[in-house]
C-alpha cells in the first residue's frame, strides 16, 4: 500500500486535497455574491429593510467566506508550477493565457469593487454601493467561466497543435476556449454553485424559523430560498443530462465508470442503482439493475448497444469504483433536493411555508448538501479523467514535475495541518455568525469600542434598518 | 517591430513591481503589528489596509498567472526551484489573509490571529526576499526542468536578502500609517521609519556589493562601459530619494515618506532588471526562450492592453475612496 505512494501519488492527493478545500469557497461565494446584489438591488428598490437586514449578514458571512477563497485560490496557481511544472511547460501555451485573462478580468474585479461592497456605502452613496456589488457577482461568474473553460479544455482539449518541443501551441482560440465540454460544465457548475447557495441560505432560514417563526429576516430568506431551490434543481438535474450525454460522446470511458459498466451491452445496457465494483474481477458485484434504462437515458433509446470498459485499453481506464460511488452520491443528493424543493413548493402551496417544522429540520440537514453535491461531482469529472491530465494526450505519469516523494508529502502534510486548522477556524466561525439572527446588531462579538462603532455604521446611520431590534 | 517576449518581460516586470510596492506596504503594516501599543492601535493599522489588501496580492497571482501564460519555461524551472520558500510563502499568506477576518469573529482566540497576521507577514516577505536573492544567485535547469537541488534557495546571500525585504517592507508600512494616521500612532511609525530606511539603506548597499560577485556576468556589466555609468548613477538616484525621504520625515509631511519609500523599491528593482536583462532566469534562460509561442502571447497582450488599464483606474478608484485618515471608530467589524 505505501509503496504505491510515490511522488506522482503525492502530487495527486496534495492537488486533490487543496483544490478540493478550495472548490468549496467559489462554490459558495458564487451564488452568495449574487445573492447580495439582489438584496441589495431589492432593498434600493422596495426600501423594504428586511432586504438590508439581509445583505448586511450575508455580506458578512460572504467576507469570511470570500477571504478563505482567496488565500487557498493563491495556492492554486503557484501550484501548477511546484508539483506539475511539466504539465506547465507543456499546457502553458493554451491554459496560461486563459489563466491570465481570469485573473484580469475576475479576480481583480472582485478584489477592487469588494472594499466598496464591504465598507463603502456610506462614502459612495448607493448607487455606486450598488454597482460594486453587482461588479463583485459579475467577477465570481467571469471566474467560473474562465477556469472553467480551461478545465473543460483538459477535458475535450481542441484547437491546438503540438510543437517540437511538445508543447501544446494554439491554433484555434475560439475552439480552445469554447471547447467541446465547456458550454455543459459552465452551466453545470453556475447552476451548481446557486443550488449550493440556496440550500445553505435556507438551512439557516430554516434554523431561525424552528426558533423563531415570525423572525421576518428569517422568513424572508426561507422563502427566496426555496423559490431558488424549486426552480434551479430541475433545472440543474437537466443540466446534469446534457452535460453526462456530452461527456459520452467525448470521453466514453467516463461514463462507463461512472455507470459501472465494465461490459459491452450490445443489445441495451442497465442502469445498475447500486452495488459493489469489483476491480480485481472486472464486475460489478451484488448489482441492482433496472434493465435497459441506461440505455434509455444515454441513448434515448430502448436496447442501444452501450461499449463497456472492455473496449478500453487497461492503461487508458480511469478508477472505477472512485468514480461509481461519487456520482451516485452526487446524482442521489440532486435527487433529495428536487424532493425537497417540491415538497417546500407544495407547503407553500398549502400556505404553510413558515409552519412547517419537519421542513425546517430538513432545511438543516440539506444546508451543507450542495457541498458535499459539488465535491462528488468534481470527483466523478476529474478521476474520470485519469489517466490523462489533457484527455487522451498528456498522462497525468508525463505531468509530474521533478519533485521527490518527502518533499511533497512534506508539504502535503503542511496543507492538510493548516487547512485544517484554518479553514476549521473559519467554518467554526461562519457557522457561529449563521446561528445568530440576522437582526442581531452586532455579528460577531457583543462588545469592544472599534466593534460597537464599526459593525452597525450603516444600522446607525439608517434607523429603520432592524425594526425587529 | 518589437519582440512580444520583450513586451511581455516589461509587464510581468510592472505587474510584480506593482505587487511588491502594493502588498509590500500591507505585509509591513502585519511586520509593525506587534508594535502597536493596544486594540485602538491594532485596529487602525488594520483597518488602513482592510479595503485593498486583497486587490495588492491579485497582483501576486497576475505574477504567478501571468509567467504560466507567456513565460511557461520559465514558470517550469522557477517554481520546483524555489519549492520550499514558495509553499511556505503560501501558507504565510494563507494565515495573515484570513486574520483580517478572523480576528472579529472572535474574542478568546483574537491573539492568535494577531500572532497569524504578524507571522504570516513576516514568513511571506522573508520568503519573498529568499526566492529573489536564489534568482540572482542564479537557477540551473536541464532539458526544460530545474537540475539543482532541493536547498539550493538557502545560502548566506539569499538569507541577507530575506532580511533587506523584511525590513524593506517594514519600512513601506511604517510609512504607510504615517500616511494613513495621525497622533500617537503616526509620531511612532515617525520613529521607526527613521531607523527602518537606515536598515534599508544598509541592506541596499549590502546587497547592490555582493550581487556582482554572484555571477560574472553581473560584474561585467556593472564594471564595465556602458554599465559603469549605471554604477554611478543608480546609487546617486538612491542617495537623493533618501534624501527626499529623510527631509519628508523630519518636516512632519505624510505622504513624502512613504512615495520616498515607493520611489527606493522601484529603484532597486530597475537595478535587479539590470543585472538581469537579457534572463528572464539567471543565469542562462533567456526572455526569448522562455517564452510561449506567438499566438499565446498575442492573444493575452490584446486583453491585457485593454484590461489593465481599466484594472488601474479602478483600483485607483478604491484608493481614492478610502482616502484619507483612518477614522479610528470606523470601520465595517
Amino acid at each position: 500500500m505505501f509503496d504505491s505512494l510515490n511522488a506522482e501519488t503525492l502530487a495527486r492527493m496534495q492537488f486533490a486535497f487543496t483544490v478540493s478545500f478550495h472548490i468549496i469557497f467559489p462554490a459558495f461565494s458564487i451564488g452568495l455574491a449574487s445573492y447580495l446584489a439582489v438584496l441589495n438591488a431589492l432593498w434600493l428598490r422596495t426600501r423594504d429593510a428586511t432586504y438590508l437586514t439581509l445583505f448586511t449578514y450575508w455580506k458578512k458571512i460572504f467576507a469570511v467566506a470570500f477571504g478563505m477563497g482567496v488565500v487557498s485560490g493563491i495556492v492554486m496557481s503557484y501550484q501548477f508550477g511546484t508539483n506539475w511544472s511539466v504539465f506547465s511547460d507543456k499546457t502553458g501555451p493554451v491554459l496560461g493565457p486563459l489563466m491570465a485573462y481570469e485573473v484580469l478580468s475576475a479576480f481583480f474585479l472582485e478584489a477592487g469593487f469588494l472594499g466598496i461592497m464591504l465598507f463603502g456605502r456610506e462614502r459612495v452613496g448607493d448607487k455606486l454601493h450598488m454597482f460594486a456589488t453587482a461588479m463583485v457577482a459579475f467577477g465570481t461568474l467571469m471566474s467560473a467561466t474562465w477556469i472553467l473553460s480551461v478545465n473543460s479544455w483538459m477535458q475535450t482539449p481542441t484547437g491546438y497543435s503540438i510543437n517540437a518541443l511538445g508543447q501544446f501551441v494554439p491554433e484555434d482560440w475560439w475552439a480552445i476556449v469554447f471547447n467541446p465540454s465547456f458550454p455543459y460544465r459552465l452551466v453545470h457548475m453556475v447552476l451548481a454553485a446557486y443550488l449550493t447557495t440556496a440550500l445553505v441560505v435556507g438551512g439557516v432560514g430554516g434554523l431561525h424559523l424552528l426558533r423563531n417563526r415570525t423572525d421576518a429576516p428569517a422568513r424572508r430568506m426561507f422563502s427566496m430560498a426555496m423559490w431558488m431551490l424549486i426552480i434551479v434543481a430541475p433545472l440543474q438535474i437537466l443540466a446534469g443530462d446534457f452535460h453526462g450525454l456530452n461527456t459520452l460522446e467525448h470521453q466514453p470511458a467516463k461514463v462507463m465508470a461512472m455507470e459501472g459498466h465494465y461490459d459491452s451491452h450490445p443489445h441495451g445496457a442497465p442502469l445498475i442503482l447500486f452495488g459493489i465494483p469489483n476491480p480485481t474481477e472486472k464486475r460489478i458485484d451484488y448489482a441492482i439493475e433496472i434493465p435497459q434504462l441506461s440505455s434509455l437515458i444515454l441513448k434515448h433509446k430502448w436496447g442501444a448497444p452501450l461499449n463497456g470498459l472492455d473496449t478500453i485499453p487497461d492503461a487508458d481506464e480511469p478508477p472505477v469504483a472512485i468514480v461509481f460511488w461519487s456520482f451516485r452520491v452526487m446524482v442521489g443528493l440532486g435527487m433529495a433536493m428536487l424532493g425537497f424543493g417540491v415538497w417546500a413548493a407544495w407547503r407553500r402551496y398549502r400556505g404553510r411555508l413558515y409552519d412547517t417544522p419537519m421542513l425546517h429540520r430538513a432545511a438543516i440537514v440539506m444546508g451543507p448538501m450542495g457541498f458535499v453535491a459539488v465535491l462528488a461531482g468534481w470527483v466523478t469529472t476529474e478521476v474520470g479523467r485519469q489517466p490523462f491530465t489533457v484527455y487522451g494526450v498528456l498522462r497525468t505519469s508525463d505531468s509530474l514535475a521533478p519533485v521527490a516523494a518527502p518533499a511533497v508529502a512534506a508539504s502535503l502534510l503542511a496543507f492538510i495541518v493548516v487547512y485544517f486548522f484554518v479553514f476549521g477556524a473559519g467554518t467554526f466561525y461562519l457557522l457561529r455568525m449563521m446561528n445568530k439572527p440576522a437582526a442581531t446588531p452586532h455579528l460577531g462579538l457583543k462588545d469592544g469600542p472599534i466593534r460597537t462603532a464599526g459593525s452597525t455604521q450603516i444600522t446607525q446611520k439608517h434607523p429603520d434598518a432592524h425594526p425587529s431590534e | 517591430m518589437f519582440e512580444l517576449s520583450f513586451i511581455w518581460a516589461g509587464i510581468i516586470a510592472f505587474a510584480v513591481l506593482t505587487y511588491v510596492i502594493l502588498d509590500g506596504f500591507d505585509l509591513g503594516v502585519g511586520i509593525l503589528f506587534p508594535f502597536a501599543d493596544d486594540e485602538r492601535e491594532k485596529a487602525t493599522m488594520m483597518n488602513s489596509i482592510a479595503p485593498i489588501w486583497d486587490g495588492n496580492e491579485t497582483w501576486l497571482v497576475l505574477g504567478g498567472g501571468g509567467l504560466f501564460a507567456v513565460f511557461p519555461l520559465a514558470y517550469a524551472v522557477v517554481m520546483p526551484a524555489l519549492y520550499m520558500p514558495i509553499i511556505l510563502m503560501l501558507l504565510a499568506l494563507i494565515f495573515r489573509g484570513v486574520a483580517f477576518e478572523y480576528r472579529w469573529r472572535t474574542k478568546r482566540w483574537k491573539p492568535v490571529w494577531d500572532v497569524a497576521f504578524f507571522g504570516g507577514s513576516v514568513v511571506a516577505a522573508f520568503m519573498q526576499g529568499i526566492a529573489l536573492g536564489a534568482l540572482v544567485q542564479g537557477i540551473e535547469y536541464k532539458d526544460r526542468a530545474y537540475a539543482g537541488g532541493w536547498w539550493d534557495w538557502l545560502s548566506g546571500f539569499s538569507v541577507l536578502t530575506g532580511l533587506a525585504v523584511v525590513i524593506g517592507y517594514a519600512l513601506l508600512g511604517s510609512t504607510w500609517i504615517i500616511l494613513k494616521t495621525e497622533g500617537g500612532l503616526q509620531r511612532k511609525m515617525q520613529g521607526y521609519a527613521r531607523w527602518l530606511a537606515v536598515a534599508t539603506l544598509g541592506f541596499i548597499g549590502l546587497a547592490s556589493l555582493l550581487t556582482p560577485f554572484q555571477d560574472p556576468i553581473y560584474f561585467h556589466r556593472w564594471f564595465n562601459l556602458p554599465g559603469s555609468i549605471l554604477s554611478v548613477l543608480m546609487p546617486s538616484a538612491v542617495l537623493v530619494t533618501a534624501w527626499a525621504f529623510f527631509s519628508g520625515l523630519k518636516a512632519d509631511k505624510d505622504a513624502q515618506p512613504f512615495f520616498a519609500a515607493l520611489v527606493l523599491f522601484v529603484l532597486c528593482f530597475i537595478g535587479i532588471g539590470i543585472s538581469f536583462y537579457p534572463n528572464i532566469v539567471p543565469p542562462s534562460l533567456t526572455i526569448k526562450e522562455a517564452a510561449a509561442p506567438e499566438s499565446s502571447l498575442l492573444f493575452a497582450l490584446v486583453g491585457t492592453v485593454v484590461l489593465v488599464p481599466m484594472i488601474l483606474a479602478y483600483t485607483a478608484y478604491a484608493y481614492w475612496v478610502f482616502r484619507g485618515k483612518i477614522d479610528p471608530d470606523e470601520g465595517y467589524h
